[in-house]
């Protein structure tokens, strides 16, 4: 039998992965690596629900249901997302968000 | 579960229908008769929003997910006065070459997005509020897409979808959080104390709400999306999706978060002043009335968390009153807007100079719809802010109100120069003499009906307030 992780670590790993993620968002130009840096924040929070239900909450499966729903709405969501820089790219031939800059205040 | 709780989702229910009739529409019409479907959605939109009046009972289903009682249905009713002007609105713009084999299009994001925006007031779990927030969200990003020639439009949806993705990321891991700390989601269940865990979550869910409010410092994505969509769905996005995320934020303030009532009021406090402040002074130098009427909705949003931070009955009254009377004043202002960029193609200040010359009817809209949103005492926007102001003297909070009361005198200046522009300054070229459809024109009357009237009628307040404290005293 393997010692279980203890929950702080597991704390830590998401913490961690959430905020790499908003450093990615923030940083990157192209537009799917912005996206994925939004996948990445959303499966930190998926990671967190599935933690607290196993080590807090045994048997409530509430945190869990809810990783599965934020997994199908991640999906929707990039597929719009998708769409829309297929739009653009038609439009201006890039997926580069310094070249989406036509209006500045 | 028996019909008499199905038809508890009865706002609901005829949302879906009309949405599964429109499509239906959608495969019989031939190519050159889509654009029949306006005066479809219209008629369906009508029927919803009488519909909804009509008297609905209290109680919550699906073991507590779905809960309405009055109070969500009022405001329900609220935004979908909204919609249905919205729709009455766009009428000409979709009738345009360009869209007409995709009209139906519209309406269907629009009304999904609106199902989203029932379900998301009504909910009373996580899982149903969160849902609801991203059934509002994602069709409004297509829907800001939705000119697909103009690189504007697809720059304003990708700005859109990518900061509505970012927010509710964050979001998420606030309620996350909450979870872990509280083990339940139900609205009835989680019971919050102060203890840095929760004030965590707390902050990391607020700043998702505020991104949809586009509450400062999370308003950045809005000039642009505002300004890059087409004007109908700019109109949509700033009057009907942010009225229902301020309408949940004080319904959870005020139920679910109470006990963390020290710590809300100081974060509002704090965004209040920014929101008010940097949304004036960024009004100011905007030329761009989409850009300007975008800035002046980040500075009512400051002014709407002045009744939200008191935290009361006649706080969240005044907040609802504000919204039904921002409703008209914004989509009458809006519509001119519409007007005019349809039939002239001109949105800058400087194309409206003259206008009382060659549109008097228009201009006098206009010019009643930003009066009203500055808050000049005959018309409703005034006794909105009034009531605002109250409720938070109310609650004591002085200093924040001095600085309520002197944004707003910036936010005269502004309003006022559109109207200067309109009535005063000359132009040898101004836009020429047009009549807009017939669809437009009611839905203006609609308009400036709602803002004489609803600032007059004093029971319209004296309903709101008597459902507000009902809500309170459950």
């Amino acid at each position: 039998m393997v010692e279980q992780v203890p929950l702080n670590h597991a704390l830590i790993i998401t913490t961690l992965m959430f905020f790499i993620g908003v450093y990615g968002f923030l940083t990157r130009k192209n537009l799917i690596t912005m996206l994925i840096s939004v996948e990445i924040m959303l499966n930190a929070v998926n990671l967190n629900f599935v933690f607290f239900d196993n080590y807090l909450f045994p048997g409530k499966l509430e945190g869990h249901f809810f990783s599965i729903f934020i997994i199908a709405i991640a999906a929707a969501e990039a597929a719009v997302a998708i769409a829309i820089f297929i739009s653009l790219y038609r439009n201006i031939r890039s997926i580069d968000v310094e070249e989406a800059n036509t209006m500045k205040h | 579960m028996s019909l008499q709780q199905l038809l508890l989702m009865r706002h609901e229910w005829i949302l879906i229908a009309s949405v599964l009739i429109l499509l239906g529409f959608e495969l019989n019409f031939s190519e050159e008769k889509k654009s029949n479907s306006i005066v479809v959605a219209a008629i369906l939109f009508a029927i919803v929003t009488l519909v909804g009046f009509l008297p609905a009972a209290t109680g919550s289903i699906f073991g507590g997910m779905y809960i309405t009682d009055p109070l969500r249905i009022l405001m329900k009713n609220i935004l979908n006065l909204g919609v249905l002007i919205v729709f009455l609105q766009s009428g000409s713009w979709l009738r345009t070459k360009i869209n007409y084999n995709r009209v139906t299009e519209f309406y269907l994001l629009i009304l999904t997005s609106v199902i989203g925006l029932n379900f998301m007031i009504s909910s009373g779990h996580f899982l149903m509020f969160y849902l609801g927030l991203e059934l509002l969200t994602i069709p409004i990003a297509a829907a800001a897409s939705y000119d697909q020639f103009k690189s504007k439009s697809a720059e304003a949806g990708i700005k859109l979808i990518l900061s509505a993705a970012f927010s509710s990321a964050i979001l998420l891991f606030g309620l996350s959080i909450l979870y872990g700390a509280s083990g339940s989601m139900y609205f009835q269940e989680v019971k919050f104390s102060v203890d840095l865990l929760q004030v965590l979550g707390f902050v990391f869910f607020f700043s998702g709400i505020a991104f949809k409010i586009s509450i400062v410092p999370f308003h950045l994505w809005t000039a642009d999306v505002y300004e890059g969509s087409p004007t109908n769905v700019t109109s949509y996005l700033s009057v009907v999706s942010k009225g229902a995320a301020i309408f949940v934020l004080i319904l959870l303030l005020v139920t679910l978060f109470e006990p963390l009532r020290q710590v809300w009021q100081q974060v509002i406090y704090g965004t209040a002043i920014f929101t008010m402040t940097i949304g004036n002074l960024f009004a100011i130098r905007q030329q761009n009335l989409k850009r300007f009427l975008a800035f002046s909705s980040i500075a009512q949003a400051g002014f709407i968390l002045l009744g939200v931070i008191g935290g009361s009955a006649l706080g969240m009254a005044s907040v609802i009153y504000f919204v039904l009377v921002y409703v008209f004043s914004n989509l009458a202002a809006f519509g001119v807007v519409i007007a005019i960029e349809e039939n002239a193609g001109k949105v800058n200040m400087d194309d409206y100079n003259g206008l009382y010359k060659t549109n008097p009817r228009l201009s006098l809209v206009m010019m009643l719809a930003l009066f009203s949103l500055a808050g000049i005492p005959p018309l409703a926007g005034f006794f909105g802010k009034f009531f605002l102001f109250t409720a938070a003297a109310e609650g004591g909070y002085y200093v924040l109100l001095f600085i309520a009361v002197m944004n707003t005198i910036i936010s005269l200046y502004y309003y006022l120069l559109v109207v200067k522009a309109m009535f005063i300054n000359k132009n040898d070229l101004p836009v020429g003499y047009f009549q807009s459809d017939y669809f437009t024109r009611v839905a203006l009357s609609a308009c400036v009906v709602g803002i004489l009237v609803v600032g007059f009628y004093s029971p319209v307040f004296e309903y709101i307030q008597k459902l507000c404290f009902n809500y309170f005293n459950l």
